[in-house]
């Protein structure tokens, strides 16, 4: 009998919690989802291309790219992630979203 | 308990079935809050598990014998630690513990990505609850841990001797969270290649899985070589049994995706290959668990013939089909979005190292299911033994160990002759110093693979040093600060590159030491009395005295070994053979304490320069005569208080069993006593302990490399480059 209980007691948990979110109503999947994808997509693309100047920078600083190849690496990453802000501002104004806040300083590399 | 476990099962059953509905119904047709709910299903399914995983544990450390699994895997005088891994010892454990880790990775996974990839988690949510459900028809249908015996017995069989190692704490654990790691990027790429979301988003998010896969399956690989080494008695660490081989295949494929998912991440290349590779490697960790648990292929570390064959092969079957046609149905989607810059490039090193390592992945797969593919061509099982595997993974390890010196000293994009200059000397120098110094050693000449090996790690070494350094006094030039404090800071602030280069230095040791310990080791197999020696490459090994001791658990019996070289002391060995307490009573009373399973303690003094190991053999067969006549006294004595007086029965009952255990004793003492030549191994191995010290060194590179940055300055890096950018993007638009 007791383990009866135990076992409708953890059925009762499960379906109120698991059922939550279909009581609170059904929310239709976002309209915009395909754009929010591509702005996410952008977004893990942006935050790719800091790291490649990062990375590309501290090559140059532990000597692995010459201060030429370093300044010409530089400036196609650079091109490549204006591009992508670019792209995302575009996105962004298709769906309405708000800029990102004001960025900090850069910091150091190292 | 066991019913309560029993509908536990089936309610967890049943909530992974309702996630998998759930879950597409939202995808495609039923809106957001379908999704959460399938998500949560997910969490409540990793709750369920763990109640009903605690219930088997509480089982097994009750030595509860009404339950079929703890009455065939443990016993009363099995130690607690390892009643406790006794549930996965058995096969119905095991499959418990393996979709219970898959319910707790998932939910971690879907709860870390649960406001990204939202277009994609909903089918990977369905695809891991899919994996769940069929394990968990496994165990509801085929191999229940809650099957209860209707006659309960007073003791249990006990624990299979060669499991009492301490690694089988966690070498089961650690393996199951890697195949079920990998499950996580698996199920997100069929989630991307099913919605067209294939671009970064869905490897950044699974990236740290794929990474964390790879180390607990690193890690269990270890645990189980290093089990192998000091518990089977056999001198070595990796045999290319075919389960050991199934828990490498998804390892190497593993390896090449966590550094070819680095090029789709910047570049948005190579998607095709690394949807195919985190495809396959899913695949083979489910081709590993099945490899375990079918019995199709002979090892020491399978559960044996079952009937779990037939359901693997479709699900294997289905995940083959299924993702080969998912990549066809997409190939359009998974086109690169750059070429390759230059053939001298990061990204080039990157691409020959994934073509080597799928290589070693193809020739494990090929020598492990030789058997079969051999029985279905001939007609004739015929298996290959380590010489095959050697020929072929020996020059395969060589260039991919040469790879890991070479990557982290060539830059993304291309590589110029100047920094080939300011890289490649001193490592090259180190290389070429090594190999000579070592060949003019005596001996050397014999292996001189070996020599050339050790220079390639010397080179891989000292690039990985040249980058600590170099990163180093580039963050000393720029923060002013001390050496060891500049040091931690530029290994902190990039630590998944460092960690990698730590990874890379350690693999290195790590191939070292099999390599130096494989092709300089001297085993040798001897019989002596106490007293006499034997020679072992220069070391003098004496057979001090015999050991013996009758516990309850076992009866061992063993030597002391005095280990010298040149009249001076080097270490003193003690090696046991413990022999474990059969069930079948057609041995008799006295027989059955020698005549069941038996295991080996090894005699070792690991160090810096060699290990020496050794192991005894003690041969019983002289016991057998007294053995023999203790049976029949006693089977003579039972039969007398069997048929005296009842009410005296149980009181003669133990009387006769203390007597018992006392003749057994002093059967024990006579190997001390009466002492008789005993078996010997004696291996004398260099630089065995840098495989262990490689391994430790590659794991806390991959500890380093997987832990996050605080999010704080994450933000502050990600904000500096934005800044600056976003500056640049402000002057091209005046």
């Amino acid at each position: 009998m007791m383990e009866l209980l135990v076992v409708f007691l953890v059925v009762l948990a499960i379906v109120a919690f698991v059922g939550a979110p279909l009581r609170r109503g059904a929310r239709r999947l976002d309209p915009d989802a395909a754009l929010h994808a591509e702005l996410a997509d952008l977004e893990a693309a942006k935050e790719a291309k800091y790291r490649e100047i990062r990375d590309a920078e501290l090559d140059h600083r532990t000597g692995k790219l010459s201060e030429e190849d370093h300044r010409l690496l530089d400036g196609e990453l650079r091109a490549e992630a204006i591009a992508l802000l670019k792209r995302i501002d575009a996105v962004r104004a298709r769906v309405g979203a708000q800029p990102p806040p004001p960025a900090a300083p850069p910091p150091a590399v190292g | 308990m066991a019913t309560v476990g029993r509908a536990l099962l089936i309610v967890a059953f049943a909530v992974a079935l309702y996630g998998i509905s759930a879950s597409l119904y939202g995808a495609f047709a039923g809106g957001r809050a379908w999704v959460d709910s399938g998500r949560r299903a997910v969490y409540a399914l990793a709750g369920v598990l763990t109640l009903t995983f605690a219930i088997l544990e509480l089982a097994f450390l009750r030595s509860d014998f009404s339950f079929n699994v703890v009455a065939t895997h443990s016993s009363t005088t099995t130690p607690t630690f390892y009643k406790a891994t006794a549930a996965w010892s058995s096969q119905e454990g095991s499959l418990l513990l393996w979709v219970w880790l898959l319910s707790i990775w998932s939910s971690l996974a879907l709860r870390v990505t649960r406001r990204r990839v939202r277009e994609v988690a909903p089918v990977a949510t369905a695809v891991l609850l899919t994996f769940a459900s069929f394990f968990l028809m496994l165990t509801l249908f085929f191999a229940s841990p809650f099957e209860t015996l209707a006659s309960v017995p007073q003791e249990g069989t006990g624990l299979n001797p060669l499991l009492r190692h301490p690694a089988m704490m966690f070498h089961p654990p650690m393996l199951y969270s890697g195949y079920t790691l990998f499950s996580i990027p698996f199920a997100f790429a069929i989630g991307a290649l099913v919605t067209r979301r294939l671009n970064a988003e869905w490897i950044v998010s699974t990236r740290r899985f794929a990474l964390a896969a790879w180390l607990c399956l690193g890690v269990g690989i270890v645990l189980g070589a290093r089990w192998s080494y000091t518990e089977l008695g056999w001198g070595g660490y990796w045999a290319w049994d075919p389960v050991e081989n199934a828990s490498l295949l998804p390892w190497l494929t593993g390896t090449a995706f966590i550094h070819s998912l680095m090029i789709q991440e910047r570049r948005g290349m190579l998607k095709v290959w690394n949807a195919s590779l985190v495809l396959a490697t899913g695949t083979l960790a489910i081709l590993g668990t099945f490899l375990v648990r079918s019995g199709i292929l002979d090892s020491i570390h399978a559960f044996g013939a079952s009937t779990l064959g037939i359901p693997f092969l479709i699900l294997i079957g289905a995940m083959v089909l299924g993702s080969v046609g998912l990549v066809v149905w997409r190939r359009a989607d998974l086109a690169s979005e750059h070429r390759l810059d230059s053939l001298f490039s990061r990204e080039a090193v990157f691409l020959l190292q994934n073509v080597i390592l799928v290589a070693l992945a193809f020739v494990v797969w090929w020598g492990t299911f030789f058997p079969l593919i051999s029985e279905a061509v001939t007609g004739t099982r015929a298996s290959v033994g380590p010489p095959w595997f050697d020929k072929y993974t020996v020059p395969l390890a060589f260039v991919l160990v040469a790879l890991s010196g070479v990557g982290p000293l060539v830059p993304w994009r291309r590589l110029t002759l100047a920094s080939v200059r300011r890289g490649f000397v001193l490592p090259g120098v180190a290389a070429v110093v090594t190999v000579l110094a070592l060949l003019a050693v005596p001996g050397a000449w014999a292996e001189p693979k070996a020599a050339v090996f050790a220079g390639v790690v010397a080179f891989v070494l000292t690039s990985v040093g040249q980058e600590l350094w170099r990163g180093m006094r580039a963050r000393q030039a720029s923060a002013r600060e001390p050496a060891p404090v500049a040091l931690a800071g530029v290994v902190r602030r990039n630590r998944r590159r460092y960690g990698g280069y730590i990874v890379h230095a350690g693999f290195a040791v790590l191939l070292l030491g099999v390599a130096i310990s494989s092709s300089f080791q001297h085993a040798q197999d001897v019989s002596l009395r106490p007293g006499q020696s034997a020679r072992v490459d220069g070391f003098d090994v004496k057979y001090v005295r015999a050991t013996s001791r009758a516990e309850a658990e076992k009866i061992s019996l063993g030597a002391v070994l005095d280990v010298s070289k040149d009249g001076r002391h080097v270490a003193t060995l003690r090696t046991t053979r413990g022999f474990y307490p059969s069930q079948d009573i057609t041995q008799g009373i006295v027989g059955r304490f020698f005549g069941g399973e038996s295991e080996s303690e090894v005699g070792l003094r690991a160090g810096l320069g060699r290990d020496i190991w050794t192991v005894i053999n003690p041969n019983i067969a002289p016991l057998a005569p007294i053995i023999d006549r203790g049976n029949r006294t006693f089977r003579r004595a039972m039969v007398g208080i069997m048929s005296g007086p009842v009410r005296d029965r149980e009181r003669a009952v133990m009387q006769l069993y203390t007597l018992r255990d006392a003749a057994v004793t002093a059967v024990a003492r006579r190997f001390v006593t009466s002492p008789w030549p005993a078996d010997f191994r004696f291996i004398v191995s260099p630089l065995a302990t840098w495989i262990w010290i490689g391994a430790i060194v590659t794991f806390l590179g991959g500890l380093l490399a997987l832990w996050p940055a605080p999010a704080a300055a994450r933000r502050r890096v990600s904000a500096g480059y934005a800044a600056r950018v976003a500056r640049e993007l402000a002057r091209t638009t005046q």
